[in-house]
């Protein structure tokens, strides 16, 4: 019945195909969902904001006016703290994962500390404001600052350094590091002139991956005493005597976006429900610029490393 | 990625500028007025602070932040703070530690805030409430039990009663549960809380059956979208609405309660500060009204102006929030600390 038999066959082949549309159907409702959540909240975003966003909104302090309120402080803030964050984050985070994959012995401590680490990108970010309250705050006698802003946030994103930063490592192939050595390279050689600069793109990536979830972080912002309202710009970062740079900006005190936006939103008066939704389009602008870096980089680095 | 030596030359000479820098000259030229506290207050201390420093063009500077009046008194006490901004008097807990760092502060009320109770505009059988009705809703005994309009009041009819009010760590719910149910802190506990008023405004605007309470600013700037409730204070007074007239004057009770700033007394000795609350004082009827709170009347305020002239320390109200304290009074009244 050899008719009957390709029949069947035939017909299973029907069957499975269904089933693969069926699946690539269900696939996209499902990414769907995601993306048309994301758009919808974008454009109603957009939409409420338009009216605000323009040059003004940039340059102007917050204001008891809407119409004259703007994110110059919250930007300018924001901005400063993602620099000492990255400043801090990614050379602790580099050393950390440069020391666990090529350094330490692979033992029950390592085990630990790896596990540790992963683990702390799962603390709530909260604990990490208490943490920067007691420790940079009060201790170090920081201040609310701006520097200790950048480092309560460098701490909250070190794991997501560490990780990702062991990951690019990682994939830089051993027979690279077997030809290093053959040659008589030492380990710090082998990892200055190979192993970071291949594993640089992904190091990067991950850095701004964690940068980005630092962005819109408010909770241990607010812990260690963001303001609120602040119309002033911490001290200019050139100085007119000798050494002519000026890092007093650090110790200043600070406001950032989420801050800004929350405060809007809470606020009676229904024209600044405009400002806070123009200050969203702006933050959510800022995370994609980051993110587009993250994959221009990426890219970039993919392309010359050829092994 | 090769380091040279001059790489590296210049990192460490980066460094010992950065710690040269941040180190031995932390404080900043210009002087910073530090304020926090109260949300309830902030709009007005806002508004006074950004007019201070666009008349001061740059040679002050004013930060206010928000940490609840709470959360501000905390940092008031261990002197982080110049000023305090204050929805309640300071309680006997707070003027201890304050006492035990040795600061000392002058308390000014700087306006009027009268709380709403708001319903929706097509509730149409509401024309006032009484005290006694609005503590038969909101006492704690009402848990579970007070869940129909007909059980407060016979005449009204048989809908469900949706509450909607403040967050229990707000100042507001301290003041509202203190003026209805007779103690502070003490409410049921089933109904939609939010520290955030607007999500008030738009729980009560969206159903017939609600009944809620917030600041007067957010009914007011919400006045097409509620209704807010007369009330009648005791059996045989008249039903009061709130508005700027009835707070004034004083009719509107218990809900129309004074908010406060609390001024370090050490910190009054830096001119700036000095100046800053004395041009707080000049312009708080101007700016206090237009952010829509209630300004205290011109003879009342003669008399705060006259205290902080005369820094007269402590508190007028012993560590006790209470209701419907005449500012007048208040102000007669020996301040302990």
């Amino acid at each position: 019945m050899p008719e009957q038999s390709i029949d069947h066959i035939r017909r299973m082949i029907a069957r499975h195909k269904l089933w693969d549309h069926i699946f690539a159907i269900v696939g996209i409702l499902s990414l769907m969902v995601g993306i048309l959540t994301l758009l919808a909240l974008f454009t109603e975003l957009a939409i409420e904001g338009a009216p605000r966003i323009g040059w003004k909104l940039f340059t102007s302090f917050p204001s008891r006016h809407p119409e004259k309120a703007g994110i110059l402080s919250a930007w300018v803030g924001t901005t400063l703290i993602m620099l000492v964050t990255a400043a801090s984050a990614v050379p602790l985070g580099v050393a950390s994962a440069v020391y666990l994959e090529e350094y330490a012995r692979k033992n029950w401590l390592t085990a630990i500390i790896e596990i540790n680490v992963t683990n702390l990108a799962g603390v709530p970010s909260i604990v990490y404001g208490l943490l920067a309250l007691g420790l940079f705050v009060y201790k170090l006698d920081f201040g609310q600052s701006i520097l200790s802003a950048g480092l309560t946030l460098a701490l909250l994103i070190l794991p997501i350094v560490i990780v990702s930063a062991r990951e690019a490592i990682r994939a830089v192939p051993g027979s690279i590091r077997e030809a290093a050595y053959a040659l008589g390279a030492t380990k710090w050689q082998t990892v200055r002139d190979h192993v970071l600069p291949y594993s640089l793109g992904g190091i990067l990536t991950g850095t701004i991956m964690g940068l980005s979830r630092a962005i819109g972080e408010t909770a241990p912002v607010i812990t260690i005493g963001a303001l609120t309202f602040i119309a002033f710009l911490p001290q200019s970062p050139f100085s007119d005597v000798f050494p002519f740079v000026s890092f007093r900006w650090l110790m200043d005190p600070f406001t950032v976006m989420p801050i800004q936006m929350f405060n809007w939103t809470s606020r009676p008066e229904a024209a600044f429900q405009h400002n806070a939704a123009a200050a969203g389009v702006i933050l959510l602008v800022m995370t994609l610029i980051m993110n587009g870096i993250a994959i221009y980089i990426r890219y970039r680095f993919r392309k010359r490393i050829k092994w | 990625m090769k380091i040279s030596k001059l790489h590296l030359l210049l990192l460490v000479s980066l460094f010992t500028i950065y710690y040269s820098t941040f180190t031995v000259t932390a404080h900043a030229a210009v002087p910073v007025i530090k304020i926090d506290g109260s949300s309830t207050v902030y709009p007005i201390t806002e508004a006074v602070a950004e007019e201070f420093q666009k008349e001061k063009r740059g040679s002050a500077r004013v930060t206010v932040g928000i940490s609840g009046t709470g959360g501000g008194f905390k940092k008031f006490c261990r002197g982080e703070t110049d000023i305090q901004d204050a929805s309640r008097p300071i309680l006997t807990k707070e003027m201890e530690i304050c006492k035990q760092a040795g600061i000392q502060y002058i308390e000014l009320p700087v306006a009027y805030d009268a709380l709403t109770v708001v319903i929706n505009p097509k509730n149409d059988w509401i024309k006032s409430m009484t005290v006694a009705e609005l503590k038969k809703i909101w006492e704690p005994a009402a848990q579970g039990k007070i869940t129909k309009w007909n059980q407060v009041n016979p005449a009204w009819p048989d809908a469900p009663l949706n509450l909607f009010g403040a967050g229990s760590d707000s100042g507001t719910f301290d003041y509202f549960t203190e003026a209805i149910v007779g103690k502070a802190k003490s409410s049921r506990g089933d109904f939609t809380a939010s520290e955030d008023d607007n999500v008030l405004v738009q729980g009560v605007s969206r159903d017939v059956n609600a009944l809620g309470y917030f600041g007067y600013a957010y009914y007011a700037e919400n006045t097409e979208k509620l209704k807010a409730v007369p009330i009648v204070e005791k059996e045989g007074k008249p039903a009061v609405s709130p508005s700027f007239e009835t707070v004034m004057n004083g009719t509107y009770q218990p809900l129309a309660r004074p908010i406060f700033i609390y001024i370090n007394a050490k910190s009054v000795n830096k001119p700036e500060v000095k100046e800053f609350v004395e041009f707080y004082l000049k312009h708080a009827a101007k700016l206090v009204k237009e952010v829509q709170y209630v300004p205290i009347p011109e003879e009342d305020f003669k008399l705060v102006i006259e205290a902080f002239g005369k820094k007269k320390l402590g508190t007028g109200f012993g560590g006790v929030a209470e209701v419907g304290v005449l500012i007048k009074d208040l102000l007669k009244r020996e301040g302990i600390y």
